[in-house]
């Protein structure tokens, strides 16, 4: 057993498939000590915030700040004013007036302002629609209030006259320490449609999408394994039923059968653990397939005829002069379960078929919540792409362990 | 009957007992949902409606003409001859179309999408994992490897990834549908143009995520038979190299195959999702409506059709199996 550890450990596939799935796992029990979130808090009122960390408005303007010799940069001062609709009316301007663009890149906001300020003048000789002609003049006047450094007063209002009072001007040098101010928020990936935090909520779905492949992994290895026992080592007219039954389903597509019966089971059953359940139902032909034809193979060696001719019971046999040379074989196969399981779970919640809740997120819950509110058409990138990349990761990494175990238990693959 | 026509027989034979299980299981699973998606469309068409004698002569009549008055196994048969003439019924979400209807728009699309995508993904694994086996090197190092990490990707999650590079950022392919909005069907030349800037990401995210898994499988089979017996004697009576190649890729190819036969349902089921990510008006998006419209005439026939279609493509490879693999032969001969 050790020996066998050891020399497992030795295969560099395993060894690196092994690194990242654990890599993963600690991450996903780690990181709630290190957060105050919660995975299904909604924090932001809207959809899709960037990843990034968030102040307190309010906080920054009551706070004293410190001057810097650092003036704001005019640029990205106009590049934060200027709205998608603004650009529009920029290349508008240029496509009107025959002023050549091509040579920048119209998503660089500093060069098209650049372009605009040496050639916008407000008596244009060219005709265009009012709507135009007011949204050049509002261009004109973001850009020149931007180039003056006016700063930004702040008014008060008085309580018993309900005047505005100026109390104070916040210049483009006046900067704010983050460590003075309480309410600073970091979301390293951003918030969801729901406004929920998604990192957090990624660790919590990683931690559910896994129990559901290991639920649905350890199911479908244990029907698997003992049908397959059952048929490998009884043989006969329980064999032939088996191997139907197996054949059918391996036709059939499994994945069509997690459908229908996913769809049947309805709506208010269907939370987290029932569907690992149906996907571990589901799952088994191909393991009951291989494990028959390993134990077929098994069956007339010396050691079982030797045990047999000894008068032990069929259950011992299987246990001692069996199962040991196909364990191997199971953990393997266990593997790759659990790696299905996970990524039938995320298939199916895509159709609408997975976890029927919202109290809980799975990796596939995620997916399909980012498609509905399409974030892979507005390039909400950070709502989908770090789910994907799990299941990759946890795909990836599982199938490397298992070919790392297929070169040891299986010499001749090694070169 | 000797040879191949006994060993065609039983293969046939087989796969129309499992057409059989496919069918009643794609009947009777859907039916079992709680709940009554006739009593939503009667609720529909009664909207204003309070006559408790006027809300229940709706209701019969609807439940009369989808059948769903009468016990399952009637329903069964009477689904089973409308089948057969090619009428599957009326579809719930988006009555009163015909489910064939639905489904004739979305075979097409389906078919044109996967059929070629995996057959050139499994082509270009198999020629990857065949190098990596005999060349070594950067191939086995690197490339395939990468292939590998690539092919872990879910299929919707491959495709997400290409429309988030050439769609939204580069902006050089269309993001959704299988067409331009503006245009209609028909044979001109700007369709297929459309049509043809519209196959190429999903045709490739299907191609790229199959190449990992099928490559893998090939290097391990090209490398047992390297070592197997035949190739060293091969090699001991001089037979030229690239011949020693060719037997050899020709013996690994033929449980690759069985493999792809057997991991068929598998990809058809991922890449229908992928089909989703796109709006490509396939199967995928029918049985998504089919879902969400609780709309089990629909779904019970699009789950029927892919299966109809894995059937057909295993049957189909079998047969291809048993012409090229000698041994099929023989062995139906004794």
């Amino acid at each position: 057993m050790k020996n066998t550890l050891n020399q497992v450990f030795h295969a560099p596939k395993f060894l690196i498939g092994f690194i990242i799935f654990v890599g993963l796992i600690g991450f996903c029990f780690i990181y709630p000590f290190f957060t105050d979130k919660g995975p299904l808090t909604m924090y932001g009122n809207g959809n899709f915030f960037p990843p990034g960390t968030y102040v307190n408005r309010e906080e920054v303007v009551e706070d004293d700040g410190y001057t810097l010799n650092i003036e704001r940069n005019a640029e990205t001062k106009i590049a934060a004013s200027l709205g998608d609709n603004e650009i529009k009316g920029i290349l508008t301007y240029f496509d009107l007036a025959g002023i050549d663009y091509s040579g920048i890149d119209t998503n660089d906001k500093v060069a098209l302002v650049d372009l605009w300020m040496e050639n916008y003048s407000s008596d244009y000789s060219f005709k265009t629609t009012t709507a135009n002609k007011k949204l050049f003049a509002r261009i004109q006047s973001i850009v020149e209030k931007a180039q003056k450094d006016t700063g930004v007063i702040i008014a008060e209002k008085n309580a018993e006259t309900g005047e505005l009072e100026q109390s104070e001007t916040i210049t483009g040098t006046s900067y704010s320490n983050t460590s003075d101010l309480a309410s600073v928020i970091t979301f390293v990936l951003g918030t969801d449609n729901f406004g929920r935090d998604v990192l957090t909520e990624l660790v919590s779905a990683t931690k559910a999408s896994l129990r559901i492949g290991l639920l649905a992994g350890c199911i479908a290895t244990t029907i698997g394994l003992l049908l397959g026992l059952l048929a490998g080592y009884v043989g006969g007219v329980i064999d032939n039923l088996i191997t139907f039954v197996t054949n059918l389903f391996t036709v059939i597509p499994s994945f069509i059968i997690l459908i229908l019966i996913s769809y049947s089971v309805g709506d208010s059953a269907r939370g987290v653990t029932v569907v690992g359940i149906i996907i571990g139902c589901t799952a088994w032909p191909w393991t009951t397939r291989s494990v028959r034809s390993q134990v077929i193979s098994l069956r007339n060696r010396d050691h079982v005829n030797l045990s047999k001719l000894s008068g032990h019971s069929m259950m011992r046999i299987i246990l001692t002069d069996i199962l040991p040379y196909i364990a191997s074989y199971v953990v393997m196969a266990l593997i790759l379960q659990i790696s299905s399981g996970v990524l039938a779970e995320a298939q199916l919640s895509m159709i609408g078929l997975g976890p029927a809740t919202t109290k809980q997120a799975t990796l596939g819950l995620m997916m399909q919540w980012a498609t509905q509110y399409s974030a892979h058409l507005n390039g909400a990138w950070w709502a989908y792409f770090p789910v994907v990349i799990t299941i990759a990761l946890m795909t990836f990494s599982m199938n490397l362990m298992n070919q790392g175990l297929d070169q040891v238990f299986n010499p001749q693959l090694r070169d | 009957m000797k040879g191949y026509k006994k060993y065609y027989f039983n293969k046939i034979l087989w796969y129309l007992l499992t057409l059989v299980c496919a069918v009643i299981l794609n009947f009777v699973l859907p039916r079992l949902m709680p709940g009554d998606p006739v009593a939503s469309i009667a609720a529909n068409s009664l909207a204003g409606v309070t006559d408790a004698t006027q809300v229940q002569k709706v209701y019969a009549e609807y439940a009369a003409k989808f059948g769903t008055d009468k016990p399952m196994w009637e329903q069964f048969f009477i689904w089973l001859g409308n089948a057969l003439h090619g009428d599957l019924g009326q579809s719930f979400s988006q009555y009163p179309r015909e489910v064939s209807d639905i489904l004739a728009n979305a075979i097409p699309w389906t078919l044109a999408l996967q059929l070629p995508a995996i057959i050139v993904g499994w082509l270009l694994g198999n020629i990857l994992g065949a190098i990596a086996a005999y060349m070594k090197g950067v191939f086995d190092k690197a490339i395939l490897p990468a292939f590998m990490f690539i092919g872990s990707f879910p299929a919707f999650g491959m495709a997400t990834i290409l429309l988030f590079i050439f769609a939204i950022k580069l902006q050089i392919a269309p993001s959704a549908g299988a067409y331009g909005f503006d245009l209609l069907p028909s044979f001109s030349p700007a369709f297929i143009k459309s049509v043809l800037s519209h196959y190429q990401l999903p045709f490739w995210s299907i191609v790229l995520i199959t190449i990992g898994g099928q490559g893998i499988g090939m290097r391990s089979m090209a490398i047992y038979e390297l070592n197997a017996d035949y190739v060293k004697y091969s090699r001991f009576l001089g037979i030229k190299d690239n011949k020693i190649v060719g037997y050899v890729f020709r013996n690994a190819m033929l449980p690759q195959i069985t493999g792809l036969a057997l991991s068929l349902g598998t990809m058809i089921g991922g890449n229908m999702v992928a089909e989703m990510m796109f709006s490509y008006p396939g199967l995928g998006m029918a049985m998504l409506s089919a879902v969400t419209g609780q709309d089990y005439p629909l779904l019970s026939a699009c789950t029927l059709i892919i299966t109809i279609m894995v059937l057909i493509a295993n049957l189909a490879l079998e047969i291809i199996y048993g012409i090229i693999d000698p041994r099929v032969k023989a062995q139906q001969q004794d």
